[in-house]
């Protein structure tokens, strides 16, 4: 066991108090370690070597479940770029946006966002989910309503939370019953319908632009969250809605700089001529500190970058449909029936044997996450494989032999 | 429509996600005594609410805990 094992009961919890809610989970958990598997949500990376390869419990792996889709972690401008902005402008920030924790590179990153999108606006948050926590809450309060799909991301339902509105799910990626939902909202009632361009569980994309002209004509504002297709789906890697030539009717569209970009934030675009009030009223962007300068610099530099990155697109999507029909012709079980995004879901029987498949990858030298609820969709448990516009086709090639030989050694084929 | 014909066609909705027969009065639990799990709720909230054409919000749904409680709000949602 590692250092942070802390001594056998050295305090014992009483019968019941604040913890026991969670009393289950940690029961599932124990026995699930008590099968002697390796415990899938403490793994180290103990040195990180290139964009898909890692030093694991002291051994070269493969990372393919690491989002990191157009491989910019190591781009030497992006590197170059951080370096730079950790001389010039110090380690951290130390302020909000609003007060002190504006620097010209978070400027000059929402530069290259609203160049990127071609929108009028954009607004950097620390991270991803503060951006979606953000924005929703703010825009949709009391009395207002949030459509929205079941099996939205955490960041989604938490900001609908936040922000008191009424909250209306409707069943995964069904048009009709999203048009049911709005139809049934009282008159006059303020309306958002929040949407994901590709759902990250399945690797699934929305049918967006049926779902974003229904929304429209019933006169809902649309946010879309495109933060698993940003650098590789659509014309200029705008995103799904782009794809679907519907990026124009989209109000919001919500991204994050810690997968195609290879850093951290989020942010928001937008072209709502009123959208720059956000920045006062937003209090996830207001009340924390801004990122640092070279995390700023990086996603600049890597923004950019993944303006001109059509060769590795291509690629990308090479190694998706690879890795998909590998895994098909093996037998597996599959979230999408065709590639549909870097994302492949492999779906296992049960928690028990998805650990045991996860560990048997692991022990082949291969990373991949293992998800399990509340994460996922209808109580499933998966081994989700996201692919990256570097991984070469020699390794795409024997991660289909490592799921081969543990598939076959957990017997899931 | 009143709270008994209100009763009567949320029982024949109920019908098939009562899996397992369990008799239901208005003091019956969704969580507790009919042990659904969260997508069975969905579902079963889908079904009422296309039966009925109204919304129930997740936040009116965190207020109904009881099948009578259910057929109270469907009754005040109908308006």
């Amino acid at each position: 066991m590692n250092d942070m094992t802390p001594p056998e009961a050295a305090t014992k919890a009483p019968e019941t108090d604040l913890f026991s809610k969670f009393d289950a989970l940690i029961e599932t958990r124990r026995s699930l370690l008590a099968t002697g598997v390796t415990d899938p949500f403490s793994l180290v990376m103990e040195k990180v070597l290139s964009p898909t390869t890692a030093i694991c419990n002291g051994r070269e792996t493969i990372l393919l479940g690491t989002y990191n889709y157009m491989g910019m972690t190591f781009d030497p401008d992006v590197i170059t770029a951080g370096k730079q902005a950790l001389d010039d402008f110090g380690a951290g920030t130390t302020g909000s946006r609003v007060l002190n924790g504006t620097y010209a590179g978070h400027r000059a990153v929402e530069e290259a966002l609203k160049e990127f999108y071609a929108m009028d606006h954009a607004m950097v948050f620390s991270t991803g989910y503060q951006a979606n926590l953000g924005i929703i809450s703010t825009i949709a309060g009391k009395g207002d309503y949030i459509v929205l799909d079941i099996d939205s991301h955490a960041s989604i339902w938490d900001g609908c939370k936040m922000g008191d509105a009424e909250v209306v799910p409707f069943k995964h990626n069904d048009i009709e019953a999203m048009e049911k939902r709005l139809r049934r909202i009282p008159e006059g009632a303020g309306k958002l319908v929040v949407l994901e361009g590709v759902y990250s569980m399945l690797g699934d994309i929305a049918p967006l632009k049926e779902m974003i002209r229904i929304a429209k004509s019933y006169g809902a504002m649309v946010l879309v969250d495109e933060a698993h297709s940003m650098g590789f789906i659509g014309p200029n890697g705008r995103g799904v809605a782009e794809d679907q030539g519907v990026l124009e009717d989209v109000d919001f569209v919500i991204g994050t700089f810690s997968k195609s970009v290879g850093t951290v934030g989020g942010f928001c675009v937008s072209n709502h001529p009123k959208f720059e009030i956000m920045r006062l009223v937003c209090r996830p962007y207001v009340f924390t500190a801004s990122l640092p300068p070279s995390v700023v610099a990086t996603a600049a530099t890597s923004i950019r970058k993944l303006m001109h990155a059509g060769n590795k697109r291509a690629h990308l999507w090479e190694n998706s449909r690879t890795l998909h029909g590998a895994l098909t012709q093996l037998g597996f079980k599959l979230g999408t029936a065709e590639p549909q995004s870097a994302i492949i879901a492999v779906i296992m029987p049960d928690l028990e044997r998805g650990a045991m498949m996860w560990e048997a990858l692991l022990r082949e030298g291969l990373y991949v996450n293992l998800a399990r609820p509340p994460a996922t969709p209808a109580g499933m448990t998966l081994l989700r494989c996201s692919l990256c516009a570097e991984h070469t086709a020699e390794q795409v090639s024997v991660i289909a032999g490592m799921f081969e030989r543990a598939g076959k050694a957990v017997g899931i084929i | 429509m009143d709270r008994a014909a209100t009763a009567a066609r949320i029982a024949e909705v109920i019908e098939p996600f009562n899996k397992n027969g369990i008799a239901i009065d208005e003091t019956t639990s969704f969580a507790g005594d009919l042990e659904w799990d969260s997508l069975t709720v969905m579902d079963f909230v889908a079904a009422i609410e296309d039966e009925f054409d109204i919304i129930i919000s997740m936040n009116q749904q965190a207020e109904i805990e009881t099948y009578g409680q259910l057929i109270d709000a469907v009754t005040t949602l109908q308006g």
